[in-house]
């Protein structure tokens, strides 16, 4: 992980508008910034954009107007064959896991280690080392389809923190788990938030966000509400 | 790249099973026109060598109650004349029995025709470095002797020569055209392959991966069908052509040098499973490179 500043701007959106296809625009006129090694919950209802912003600022698409600028670097003027050298420095945690259902868990998160290159010893210290940190440490060989919703989400956020990215975007991240372990998991993000990781997450659970005091980023109809 | 470790299921995919079988019966068509190429060129160059550097003399046979001594007699003025040619180094007539012999492979039994009144050839042998005006010759010999005609070959080895050249080339093309046809069949199963692998491609993109992460695992893949595939048609093609080999010796034609494989030859057909895989190999790599050029 890259040290940065705190306060610097790690996600800058100016004026973004996203469209799928000939469709109507999604995302209408996004401007906002978030500072390095903050922590903010994407709220807002269903279908009102939440996880087009998030594509966004995971660099799964690029936007159809407007500025986004991410580590600096302005997106649309970032040349294709430098975009997967920025990913590897965003964390992410998908809302249906995407797990590959063909690798066990410890291969599912060590992808983002062997991607980069990562020594094969290095791996295999690390990945059962965060694996039993988000208790599945006897689940190691399991495939994804052994696993219970929770167990995968947890695989998948383990997959999304072993490179100790940067920026951590999750999309309901604690959505399919209980209580317990929902706090379990928003400890592991502050624990990441505190050695300056940034992180966003994208929640209904309104009871969640009420319990840790970060800011919102408050998403309607395609626009940004607020952040407050 | 065998035994590299691949983050996408590709082993299981139905849809690339039947690559190798294709592979294999394209090396072993590729086998065959590559021996045909080779054989040919070998058969070209024989020819070539065993007819330059001779000439051959035609005296006509004279009618009548002389006619045989006035035939030896232009026989030996145009084994004198040519002698005397420079550049020649050898002319000596052929008698009867030799002319016979010669007949021999396209007739059979020379029994019938050794009673006819046979043109007498002349075998001559040219300095290969000497330039010789064989015009010139050709219009002293008709001139002195008559009843006397130079061939020097060339006429009817160029035809045979075009026409086994056309026939390589031929062949050339036929090789060009499995390895065609095999390029598409490797596009074909990649882009299946990154259909069925949509997901998990998209999510190995997402978390970074290089194209040529994500291309690699394709091409390895690839070349490992590819390759045994090509083992399989080198081992239908090795005992096809050794039967052609072998129907091609017991051929009693005569006037036919014999057909064989030169080492390059070997070399070449025992490289095609590798060359097979390699093609499948760099096809396989382009094509997903081609797909994920979309991705933002």
């Amino acid at each position: 992980m890259r040290h940065r500043a705190r306060g610097e701007h790690i996600i800058r959106f100016d004026s973004v508008g996203l469209r799928y296809g000939l469709g109507p625009e999604v995302l209408q006129d996004i401007t906002f910034k978030l500072p390095a090694g903050s922590f903010h919950f994407l709220t807002g209802a269903s279908g009102a954009g939440k996880s087009s912003l998030l594509r966004l600022m995971y660099l799964g698409l690029r936007p159809t107007r407007g500025r986004v600028v991410m580590f600096d670097k302005d997106i649309a003027q970032t040349r294709r064959y430098e975009l997967p050298a920025l990913r590897r420095r965003i964390g992410v945690v998908f809302q249906d896991f995407r797990l590959l259902d063909h690798l066990s868990a410890l291969d599912n998160v060590a992808l983002p280690l062997r991607v980069r290159g990562v020594k094969e010893s290095e791996v295999q210290k690390h990945v059962p080392e965060l694996l039993s940190w988000v208790g599945l440490a006897d689940h190691l060989k399991a495939k994804p389809s052994t696993l219970s919703g929770g167990q995968k989400q947890r695989v998948a956020i383990a997959r999304a923190v072993i490179g100790r990215p940067d920026l951590l975007v999750a999309d309901e991240p604690t959505g399919n788990v209980d209580d317990h372990i929902a706090m379990r998991l928003m400890y592991l993000f502050e624990e990441l938030n505190k050695l300056g990781t940034t992180i966003v997450i994208a929640t209904h659970n309104q009871a969640l966000v009420g319990r840790f005091d970060h800011p919102r980023l408050h998403i309607e109809h395609g626009m940004v509400a607020k952040v407050e | 790249m065998l035994g590299r470790h691949s983050d996408l299921p590709l082993k299981g995919d139905a849809t690339s099973r039947f690559l190798p079988w294709l592979v294999a019966l394209m090396t072993f068509l590729a086998a065959v026109a590559v021996a045909g190429v080779f054989a040919l060129g070998g058969l070209i160059a024989r020819w070539d060598h065993d007819v330059s550097g001779t000439l051959t003399v035609q005296v006509e046979p004279v009618a009548g109650e002389n006619g045989d001594a006035l035939t030896e007699e232009r026989v030996r003025d145009a084994v004198d004349l040519m002698r005397r040619v420079p550049g020649v180094t050898a002319a000596h007539a052929l008698d009867k029995t030799q002319t016979l012999a010669l007949l021999e492979p396209w007739l059979g039994s020379t029994e019938v025709v050794r009673d006819l009144p046979l043109p007498r050839l002349i075998d001559v042998t040219v300095d290969p470095n000497r330039v010789v005006d064989l015009a010139e010759v050709s219009d002293v010999l008709a001139r002195k002797v008559p009843g006397a005609s130079l061939d020097d070959h060339r006429v009817w080895l160029s035809r045979l020569i075009n026409l086994s050249r056309t026939i390589e080339w031929l062949a050339i093309g036929i090789v060009a055209l499995i390895g065609t046809v095999t390029s598409a069949t490797v596009v074909y199963a990649t882009r299946t392959g990154l259909a069925v692998h949509h997901g998990l491609i998209e999510v190995l993109h997402l978390i970074g991966a290089q194209d040529d992460y994500i291309a690699r695992q394709f091409a390895d893949r690839a070349f490992a069908l590819a390759f045994a595939g090509g083992l399989l048609g080198l081992g239908m093609a090795v005992p096809a052509l050794t039967a052609i080999g072998w129907a091609a010796h017991r051929l009693e034609g005569g006037f036919l040098p014999q057909l064989s494989l030169p080492l390059t030859g070997f070399v070449a057909i025992g490289l095609l499973p590798l060359g097979a895989a390699v093609l499948a190999m760099v096809t396989a790599r382009l094509t997903v490179h081609a797909a994920l050029a979309r991705l933002p």
